[in-house]
């Protein structure tokens, strides 16, 4: 198409020639401070309840289970196929759909589902940040459909925030074509400034660290 | 002399109700930013945007290389990039590929780009429906109108406006509750999300080493309009290029918190191609059109290329007194504020609206809360020389410029500069106290000062000649 | 030997407030300087530079430079001129190799007066005395081009019987910006009275600025609303007893 001529305009306009090298870009910048995982705990459950998400610091996988079946109480839910979710036996709890590998199926699964759980590959401790990755295990709509979302994390995944993510995964684009950083509920201010939750993603968010 | 740009800022200014929506709209976004950027909150602010500002410096300087690397990336991730030259190009592309796999409703996520080419407008013309899935652009779509500002695009509307605009467009019972109005949006933009067939989004940056797209939102239409269709669209200008992922630890936490405060917005996608093979859901297909539009005349400036560093956080709009007043729609073009006065000029020439460098009181707060550091009101001086030369090749305005000359012939001759003093000095009105509210003849600046506020009279003596009577 | 001073006094002050050009004379000969007042002087080309003339500017800038190129010190009683002078007169003269030294060289003898009185002579109590109840406005090009912020109010801090009460949004333009007041009269006048609300509001009788520009702003609108409010030059404070 045009990407000879607006490639052309651009080295033009720098005064640099076809295959030209590049001086040294500025030094990535990532600042890890070291942060103690309780530390790290309270301030995740913190910073999404400030958000007005929900959160749970579960005992163990019974414990966790046991809220998640709360929170579902009897209505459709959709879970992902992260093995989180099936060592706490949230997959197996009745009304779970899970297993669901064909787009369509799982679109019109979410799009019916009162509730979405997945777990989580990364969290980030400072900003209150759940990261999930697309992959076999993980699909986009689970947690973006379904107007109440349940992430199941677990305590190791806890990093201190976006540049600790940064420097474990300075690639992400190698791993997977969606990774996505989801930090409380879907909202809006757009009309008068005033705040509505759940726009279009889900509106009521509850993370279970475990 | 009144021109549009004159009259369209005489009635904003005369709509009570407009500047306290503005006022109050932009005031909470200052506070926001303000409290998120507190020394014991964010420590290393000042070092981000010197960080910031350094690496969009590198990259614009080096476009061409990252460009390559960009497309490179992007095709290894098995999507495509297209190059575009101009608006008509972007929508003979999407219409084109539109065709080809018979698409015929596009959901659209928020995009300034897109509005800059007047996307939508392109192809309704060509019977493609594509809805704006942003609440505020949804609004604002419905309307017919442009949007106001950066990041909140409806800011100018009241809820009575858009319950005026629901039950007119969509045919609703009448709503005012805004809660209720957002539910009445969410169902009807739903239905459009799950049946589109083309996604087309914008890109808050593009990254280099990876090929990838990435989008900041707080709704989730950003998600849905690039994860529910089968073929999804990125348009961005050719200057959202980064290096490097690990870059977005210093661009994220001050897009967010310039914006609206914010730490990190709900929703941060990082997407690189169509889904992968063992990927449950996601795109099929995926393009990033890559546009010029000008912005290579832009770079070809070296003082003013920097313009380009711009991450579309609205901080410059909140923080301008005179936006503040004026509002988002007395711009001449679609992007508003201190960036969009020094963009317009440089994309659309200084002709089109001569006013708009001089529009500004040169401040500076603009360049203060900036995040990558452009040097908003520098610029604006370098624009305003170029109007007066403009001017000058033309021969238009030549009672100021000939105005400026005289003055600048007394101000080299201290004695006729003493002697001018003295005759106005003779000739002011004394006034009440040493202030003038009105004169018997005025025209001109003096009228313009005068309808505003009073006017000091010239002192009786100068501090001069007060100076030699020590 | 009393160390020398040259007194760069702006045409807006020799024109239309030469009490504050007086004040400023009043404060450092007190502190014991020579004031010297270079007679040739006229004006900095703000105005002309500002207004696109970058030629008319150019003029009017060669003619300051010839009139101070001995000073060792000039002090200005305004944060726009003194910031024209600093940052900008590089820019007007980027084409003209000699006086680009000359302007380059000026540079770091141009004190606008607070800094002056603060960085130079190392003073903050000047043995005023005003009993009043003043705020302070940040003019911008003093603020954001000079970092003055502090310093007026450590000054101000030593008056005598001066009670100093910060007013919201101390930090925003009065809306003068040079001929943006008479070319979009309008958001000027608009962003006048925001500020005048903003002083209003904190119930004092005497606002206080390094810039006259701004003060003639303020003023204009505060005797257009008929409010008492006066203004004063941070020299015209620091002068009183």
């Amino acid at each position: 198409m045009s990407r000879e001529t607006v490639l052309h305009k651009v080295r033009t306009a720098l005064g640099r020639s076809v295959g030209q090298p590049i001086e040294e870009p500025p030094p990535v910048r990532l600042r890890i401070p070291e942060i103690d995982i309780e530390v790290r705990i309270a301030s995740f459950r913190t910073r999404i309840e400030a958000l007005a998400g929900k959160t749970h610091a579960a005992r163990s996988v019974e414990d966790a289970l046991e809220y998640t079946t709360g929170i579902i109480a009897g209505r459709i839910a959709v879970a992902s196929n992260a093995p989180i979710l099936r060592e706490c036996g949230i997959t197996a709890l009745p009304g779970v759909r899970t297993g669901v590998t064909d787009r369509d199926e799982l679109r019109a699964l979410c799009a019916a589902a009162a509730v979405g759980i997945t777990g989580a590959d990364y969290a980030l401790a400072d900003t209150g940040t759940l990261v999930l990755l697309s992959s076999r295990r993980e699909a986009r709509m689970i947690s973006l459909l379904p107007p109440v979302y349940i992430a199941v994390v677990k305590r190791e995944c806890l990093l201190t925030g976006l540049d600790e993510l940064l420097a474990v995964l300075p690639r992400p684009a190698e791993q997977t074509s969606s990774m996505v950083l989801i930090t409380g509920p879907s909202r809006t201010a757009d009309i008068e400034q005033i705040l509505v939750r759940g726009v279009h993603g889900p509106g009521e968010i509850h993370v279970v660290v475990v | 002399m009144s021109t549009l740009f004159d009259e369209k800022i005489h009635d904003t200014l005369a709509d009570p109700k407009l500047q306290l929506a503005i006022y109050k709209a932009t005031g909470r976004l200052i506070e926001e930013r303000r409290k998120a950027i507190e020394p014991d909150i964010c420590p290393d602010y000042q070092e981000l945007r010197t960080q910031a500002n350094a690496v969009k410096r590198h990259t614009i300087e080096h476009l061409d290389y990252y460009l390559e690397e960009f497309a490179r990336n992007v095709e290894a991730h098995g999507g495509k990039v297209i190059f575009c030259r101009d608006a008509e190009e972007v929508s003979d592309f999407v219409l084109s590929l539109a065709k080809e796999r018979r698409a015929e409703l596009i959901v659209k996520s928020k995009s300034m780009t897109t509005e800059e080419i007047d996307l939508n407008e392109r192809l309704e013309h060509h019977h493609l429906e594509s809805v704006e899935t942003d609440l505020g652009e949804y609004i604002i779509q419905l309307a017919h109108e442009r949007p106001y500002h950066i990041v909140a695009p409806a800011l100018h509307k009241t809820r009575e406006q858009v319950a005026d605009l629901l039950t007119g467009k969509l045919g609703v019972p009448r709503e005012t509750v805004i809660e209720k109005q957002t539910m009445i949006a969410r169902a009807v933009l739903r239905e459009k999300f799950l049946a589109a067939d083309i996604g087309i989004s914008g890109a808050n940056f593009l990254v280099a080493d990876s090929g990838a797209v990435v989008l900041v939102e707080n709704e989730g239409n950003a998600r849905l309009t690039t994860s529910a269709p089968k073929i999804h669209i990125a348009v961005a200008g050719i200057e959202k290029l980064i290096p490097r992922a690990q870059d977005l630890a210093v661009f994220l936490k001050l897009l967010g918190r310039s914006a609206t405060g914010q730490w990190l917005t709900v929703y941060t996608s990082f997407l690189s191609g169509p889904r992968r093979k063992d990927e449950i859901d996601g795109p099929e297909e995926f393009y990033v059109v890559l546009l010029d539009n000008g912005r290579t005349k832009v770079l070809a400036d070296r003082e003013k290329r920097q313009s380009l560093y711009c991450i579309r956080c609205g901080a410059c709009l909140n923080h301008c007194p005179v936006y503040r007043k004026i509002g988002g729609h007395s711009f001449p073009w679609v992007y508003s504020g201190p960036i969009g006065a020094i963009l317009t000029p440089q994309f659309l020439g200084v002709r089109h609206e001569p006013g708009l460098p001089f529009a500004s009181s040169l401040c500076g707060a603009c360049a203060e809360v900036c995040p990558v550091k452009i040097d908003i009101p520098q610029i604006l001086l370098d624009l305003r020389s170029e109007v007066k030369k403009a001017e000058t090749r033309e021969g238009t305005n030549r009672l100021e410029r000939l105005a400026f000359r005289v003055w600048a012939w007394v101000m080299r001759h201290p004695r006729i500069y003493e002697v001018a003093g003295m005759a106005a000095a003779a000739l002011a009105p004394s006034g009440d106290g040493g202030w003038v509210r009105s004169v018997p003849v005025s025209a001109g600046p003096l009228r313009a000062w005068l309808s505003q506020r009073d006017l000091p009279s010239v002192a009786p003596k100068s501090f001069r000649q007060m100076w030699r009577e020590r | 030997m009393a160390a020398r001073v040259s007194l760069f006094v702006t045409c807006i002050v020799d024109q239309l407030f030469p009490k504050v050009g007086m004040a400023v004379v009043d404060v450092l000969e007190r502190l014991g300087y020579q004031v010297h007042f270079p007679e040739q002087q006229t004006c900095c080309g703000q105005p002309a530079f500002n207004s696109g003339y970058r030629e008319e500017a150019r003029q009017v800038a060669r003619h300051f430079l010839k009139v101070f190129s001995d000073a060792d010190y000039i002090v200005v009683p305004s944060g726009s001129c003194t910031s024209m002078i600093t940052h900008h007169f590089s820019d007007i003269f980027k084409k003209e190799p000699e006086s680009l030294e000359q302007a380059r060289a000026i540079e770091s003898r141009v004190f606008e007066f607070s800094r002056f009185l603060l960085g130079v002579a190392k003073v903050e109590d000047v043995g005023a005395r005003l009993e009043q109840v003043v705020t302070y406005h940040d003019s911008c090009h003093a603020l954001r081009e000079l970092g003055v912020k502090d310093g007026p109010r450590r000054l101000l801090g030593h008056v005598r019987g001066l009670e100093l009460r910060e007013m919201d949004a101390a930090e925003e333009c009065c809306g003068f910006g040079g001929t943006f007041s008479v070319k979009f009269p309008e958001v000027s006048g608009g962003m006048a009275r925001t500020k005048i609300d903003s002083i209003v509001r904190t119930g004092v009788s005497t606002v206080v600025s390094v810039d006259s520009s701004c003060l003639m702003q303020l003023q204009g609108a505060l005797s257009r609303a008929g409010l008492p409010v006066r203004t004063m030059h941070l020299a015209e404070v620091l002068a009183s007893r």
